[in-house]
């Protein structure tokens, strides 16, 4: 694999709130090289999200604290300013979010919002060569008739088509690295199907990496190529596609693997089910924080196990479990189907 | 005296499209639902699936007679309800109750949980006082929330537990017939499997009757006896929910099945081929 181009360290995110310090991101560390997708799976509160505003430089409020490294090319993008963020955001990185209804300016044509990303980013264009430049890159996206949708604004466009013209906004300044948050959650299976592809065929061509976001395990074995499995703000388990879906190693990701309902197999009886709620950030167990849901529990769990690779075969295959590898093996067979398609 | 506890047939329902000012002239239709025929035996769970527009929602409310059919035939027990007045309705809207998709925004913020899944034992003055209290704590456990959450705000529960809140109140009156819009896609994955265990308990030990409608065809195969899967305000396929997902017979169906992504990746991988193929 090259060389990866971005690095994030041991990022911390926290936010003071009314009720207390809120620590959104507790030590996230990965990288992404050309051409990769990484997947960040995880649950409302799971800090996911944060993660990815905060490599955008989003997160800037005044009751954050972002502490760690994001690199870039080897530029550090944490604490470098204004300016130098403006020139990495949407130029080096761009982000597609969930609900493009929200993210696309309703009162501007779908073309002029393009021009103007173009334009901000002060290449040296005319109007019409920019106009020209927004067409091509509706087209690229896969939108019908582009020439003529340059003109339209947002609502005249559906679903499917308005989180295509975010696509190709944020595909405007030619980045390096895509963040796409939920970038398909609220698009009809179909839609989803076809907008999935898009992200793959540019992934393919353009040597596009992505960060994608998501709770979906099925968008996740459709796109990725890496998966981080986070919960509660710390990575529990990070591994290739094959490894988390066929010998994933943390008890959440076997809960996650095992309540998912699929068309394609017999229906069990009852659906396996992950006990309680994710946990409150104000008040986190000590420890292990999937600890008070874990049918696994022992007395070594009040103790924070590091993230770390446990499997001699699979030094790259990381989790955050005190159990051996063996006991964890026994525990998901009595769990059931999870991790079963490589015996079978 | 009929088999089925819900018989709906030749359902429409339009909305005008209106232009002009002065003069309001009807000048298109949305058709959202579109001659819809189906039933539903008693402790029997329909499924009801499709895209975003495809008229579900409107279907739902059409047959509680929250929004007035423009034609057709609503049968409940074997008795016509399409049109009824809202007076003739309220002593049936006890056996038919529904669960929403948001449970934030199905909840009135300002009362108490115990208000919430009360109102409807009050309103049809099934009990009030200690009575109506203990009834509605029993039902927070059932659901599985506790008997302390009474007094309670909706804000003080997390999304999964406001859905079971939503839950209560539609079992508050012991209906037959319950109808679910959504009730699990706003959840998160973990609780998702639990708010299905959920119902199919509650299925088992009241002998309730769903019509389940979501998006998700992998959940409502889950739960459903038998799916009908609905398409631009039609049903264009219904049978048996493996017989739907299994060999589906409609090019549509077919297509929304084959869009599902498989959560496994050879297979996934196996599948992108074959339609490169």
């Amino acid at each position: 694999m090259s060389k990866p181009l971005l690095h994030v360290d041991d990022l911390r995110v926290g936010f003071a709130t009314e009720e207390g310090w809120v620590q959104a991101v507790d030590g996230v560390s990965l990288e992404l090289a050309a051409g990769e997708v990484l997947a960040i799976v995880g649950e409302s509160g799971s800090g996911k999200s944060v993660t990815a505003q905060t490599i955008m430089g989003l997160i800037r409020s005044r009751n954050a604290s972002i502490e760690g490294s994001v690199r870039f090319r080897d530029r550090e993008l944490i604490g470098g300013g204004e300016a130098a963020l403006q020139r990495t955001r949407g130029a080096e990185i761009a982000m597609v979010f969930q609900d493009p209804m929200t993210s696309l300016n309703p009162v501007y044509r779908v073309g002029s919002q393009i021009v103007e990303a173009i334009r901000a980013h002060g290449s040296e264009v005319s109007t019409g060569e920019a106009r020209r430049r927004a067409a091509e890159l509706l087209d690229s996206v896969g939108i019908p008739d582009a020439g003529r949708r340059v003109g339209d604004y947002p609502h005249e466009l559906s679903g499917g088509m308005r989180q295509r013209a975010m696509i190709a906004m944020a595909l405007a300044l030619e980045p390096d690295v895509l963040i796409a948050d939920e970038p398909t959650t609220a698009l009809d299976v179909t839609i989803q199907a076809q907008i999935l592809r898009l992200l793959e065929r540019l992934n393919r061509e353009r040597g596009l990496a992505t960060i994608l976001i998501t709770h979906d395990l099925g968008v996740v074995a459709d796109v990725a190529d890496r998966v981080l499995v986070m919960y509660a703000g710390k990575v529990v388990e990070e591994g290739t596609l094959e490894q988390i879906f066929y010998d994933p190693q943390h008890p959440y990701t076997w809960g996650l693997l095992g309540s998912l309902t699929r068309i394609d197999r017999p229906r069990p009886r009852r659906l396996p089910q992950i006990p309680g709620a994710p946990p409150s950030l104000l008040d986190l167990p000590g420890g292990c924080s999937f600890r008070p849901r874990c049918p696994h529990e022992f007395d070594r769990c009040p103790r924070l196990p590091g993230l770390e690779g446990r499997l001699a075969e699979a030094p790259d295959h990381l989790d955050r479990c005190w159990l051996a590898p063996e006991e964890k093996r026994e525990c998901r067979q009595v769990e059931g189907r999870i991790g079963l398609q490589e015996q079978a | 005296m009929s088999e089925s506890l819900l018989e709906v047939n030749g359902l429409v329902k339009h909305f005008p499209v209106k232009r002009g000012l002065l003069i309001s002239r009807e000048v298109d239709r949305v058709r959202a639902v579109d001659g819809v025929s189906f039933s539903v035996a008693p402790g029997e769970t329909l499924g009801l699936v499709g895209e975003s527009g495809s008229g579900k929602s409107t279907l739902c409310r059409a047959v509680l007679q929250l929004t007035e059919p423009t034609s057709g035939s609503v049968r409940f027990e074997g008795r016509e309800i399409a049109g009824l007045s809202r007076r003739a309705m309220r002593p049936l809207r006890r056996e038919m109750q529904m669960i929403f998709q948001d449970p934030y925004a199905s909840l009135n913020p300002r009362r108490r949980v115990g208000q919430i899944v009360g109102e409807p034992l009050r309103l049809q003055r099934v009990a009030s006082g200690t009575e109506l209290r203990r009834q509605v704590q029993g039902l927070l456990e059932r659901v599985g929330l506790a008997p302390e959450h009474y007094d309670r705000y909706p804000y003080e529960f997390s999304g999964g537990q406001r859905q079971r809140i939503g839950i209560a109140r539609a079992l508050a009156l012991r209906p037959k017939l319950i109808v679910a819009d959504e009730p699990v896609s706003a959840l998160d994955v973990s609780i998702r499997a639990q708010i299905v265990n959920l119902l199919d308990d509650l299925q088992d030990e009241f002998g309730l009757t769903y019509l389940f409608v979501a998006h998700d065809i992998g959940v409502v195969r889950h739960v459903s006896d038998r799916i009908a899967v609905m398409h631009e305000g039609r049903i264009v396929e219904q049978g048996p929910a493996d017989r739907v997902c299994e060999q589906p017979s409609d090019a549509y169906t077919k297509r929304l099945l084959a869009a599902v992504p498989v959560p496994d990746p050879r297979e996934s991988r196996a599948r992108r081929a074959d339609s490169r193929a």
